[in-house]
């Protein structure tokens, strides 16, 4: 107890910034969730799980969910295939290498904001530059377009899109580390056995990379899962429901509907969503066994 | 894997077929990759640039267009005239005060930086040297804290700044942009400061230095490339944070860019233009500060999650 004392000065302001700003909004959030609040702000008291009960029975909830996972499970396995590529080509010399490792750390470095802004401009109808492009390599027929942002299904698979390119360069750049840290006498020792460059890759390389795959992919289930502005910037102006996830649904009983009771209720699940990802992943791939 | 290594190092063993008579130690370097391969693996390389670079290529162009250009029916690639004036004639644009949102967005960004400073760094120091009781408790702590993310518990912040009066205020964003980003900056001084020697410690304390000399004199200068890369990671994230900042902060004046761009979306006559010179002058300053720290990023971020 006393050497603890003797730590307080060292660890109790951030301990204090944890306590205020993570846990206690925890607190918050799950007391908030059980409670009938006003949209002015006032708690008319206590209802239980009627707040769960609202979310959960609201019509769009399980296409919702089905979304959910269709935009994790999706944006997390392209960006791991992708980066398995891009890391392999960036891990063996060739003139040029810097450059184009500077240029894949761009997009982790800019606005999400702002990236998705360019992809949404770039794909309006007539004036977008995406779409004239699509145009004038002839895979669109008419320069009005396919009207990508207007229609739900459309704009989220774009949106997926830039969440993979905007997810790329963490994962590439972890990659990237973990293939480093293969040691070079097993490719060698491989090669001598007379495996080829695919084979070395598949059998000797890959497998050390277990440790480094995995906690790229852990950080980006919890990323994908929590990103909110691509959606929000792509497919935000979309009426109705047809292209929310259920972060983008919180900020919708946020801040379209004021009620942060409901909000609340659904934040409560989505962290628990987020546990149970965290804990079935780690037990089954065991990431944190590693290195 | 093991048997390949061993034969690796024994190259007399029989595992491989006696016909086979190339050369047995073939160093694997570069030099000996066919011209061939080399040429594929630039291409490449050079599509892969392309391809990253794109979105801002495009912005880059586009913020030099005028309006009538860049809403033309028939696009053009590359800007016909030069329009430098957009970068003066852009922050007097109707939609969002931009210059206080610049201001806005470099306040929260450095307080957040400089508290994430002044809390992480004793704790990084103190958990890396001494052991004592709640060590790990508190190392848990920090690990979780990079697991959750502000976006899952605005409603809870929501509430909580308004009890204490700090809802819209640049204080409420400094706090949660320090606190989400306490994780790393731990992390990566823990790891530097792992690294030192305990000898170095006692053998100034054996000279007469207090703990606090000792954390200034001797182990600052060589953590020093932990703390600029837990400075300019903090400075980033916080500079592009968007999800909290959209619900705590309502007043246009305290938005940072990040939310205030967002206005620009599915007006009637977006000013893609002017939309596209603010994300410039915001994106490229970023950009030098990451490339600085780019070998050192990975080793942060994995730090915590491998421990």
């Amino acid at each position: 107890m006393k050497d603890l004392l003797k730590a307080l000065p060292w660890i109790g302001p951030a301990v204090a910034l944890i306590a205020t700003v993570v846990l206690f909004p925890v607190g918050v959030m799950f007391w908030n969730s059980t409670r009938d609040i006003s949209q002015s702000g006032l708690d008319d008291g206590g209802v239980g799980l009627a707040n769960f009960a609202t979310v959960v029975g609201f019509q769009y909830f399980w296409p919702i969910l089905g979304r959910t996972v269709v935009w994790v499970v999706g944006v997390v396995g392209v960006t791991l295939l992708g980066s398995l590529a891009l890391a392999a080509l960036l891990d063996k010399s060739f003139p040029g290498r810097r450059l184009v490792r500077m240029a894949v750390i761009v997009p982790w470095a800019s606005s999400v904001v702002m990236t998705t802004m360019v992809v949404h401009y770039g794909l309006e109808p007539y004036f977008g530059i995406i779409n004239s492009f699509l145009v004038d390599v002839g895979l669109i027929a008419s320069p009005e377009g396919y009207g990508w942002t207007r229609h739900p299904v459309t704009a989220f698979a774009w949106a997926m899109v830039v969440a993979v390119f905007v997810s790329l360069p963490f994962t590439t750049y972890t990659i990237l580390a973990g293939l480093q840290s293969v040691p070079g006498e097993t490719v060698e020792a491989a090669r001598i056995d007379g495996a080829g460059g695919v084979r070395t890759y598949f059998s000797v390389v890959l497998p050390q990379l277990r440790g480094a795959v995995s906690v790229a992919v852990l950080i980006n289930i919890i990323n994908v899962f929590n990103s909110l502005p691509i959606l929000r910037v792509m497919t935000g102006s979309i009426p109705g429901y047809d292209a929310d996830t259920i972060m983008t649904m919180i900020f919708k009983y946020l801040q379209n509907q004021r009620q942060i009771d409901l909000a609340s209720a659904l934040s409560v699940i989505a962290f628990f969503v987020v546990i149970v990802i965290v804990a079935v992943y780690v037990r089954v791939v065991r990431p944190l066994k590693e290195v | 894997m093991t048997a390949l290594a061993e034969s690796g190092t024994a190259p007399r063993q029989t595992t491989r077929p006696p016909s086979d008579d190339r050369p047995r130690v073939r160093k694997y370097t570069a030099d000996q990759v066919p011209i061939g391969s080399v040429l594929l693996r630039m291409f490449t390389g050079l599509v892969v640039v392309v391809v990253f670079l794109l979105p801002y290529l495009i912005m880059f162009f586009g913020s030099v267009k005028t309006k009538a250009e860049i809403r033309s029916v028939d696009p053009t690639y590359f800007p016909t005239e030069w329009h430098w004036e957009n970068y003066v004639t852009m922050w007097s644009t109707p939609e969002t005060p931009l210059a206080q949102n610049v201001i806005s967005t470099l306040v929260i960004s450095l307080c957040a930086t400089l508290l994430v400073l002044a809390v992480a760094l004793p704790a990084a120091y103190y958990t890396a040297r001494f052991r004592f009781r709640g060590r790990l408790v508190f190392l848990f702590l920090v690990i979780v804290t990079q697991m959750i993310q502000p976006a899952v518990l605005t409603s809870g912040l929501f509430r909580e700044f308004i009890a204490i009066g700090i809802i819209d205020t640049w204080g409420a964003m400094i706090l949660v942009n320090a606190a989400f980003n306490l994780s790393f900056a731990v992390w990566i001084m823990h790891s530097f400061f792992a690294a030192i020697p305990k000898e170095v410690d006692e053998a100034a304390q054996i000279d007469g230095a207090g703990t606090l000399a000792v954390l200034t004199k001797i182990n600052l200068p060589l953590v020093w490339p932990g703390i600029v890369t837990a400075v300019i990671f903090t400075f980033v994230a916080s500079w592009n944070e968007f999800a909290a900042s959209l619900v705590l902060l309502s007043t246009p004046g305290n938005q940072p860019l990040s939310v205030a761009l967002t206005k620009f979306v599915g007006q009637y006559e977006t000013s893609w233009h002017y939309v596209f010179g603010v994300s410039i002058v915001a994106i490229v300053p970023v950009i030098i500060l990451f490339m600085a720290i780019e070998k050192r990023l990975v080793g942060g971020l994995m730090a915590g999650s491998v421990k």
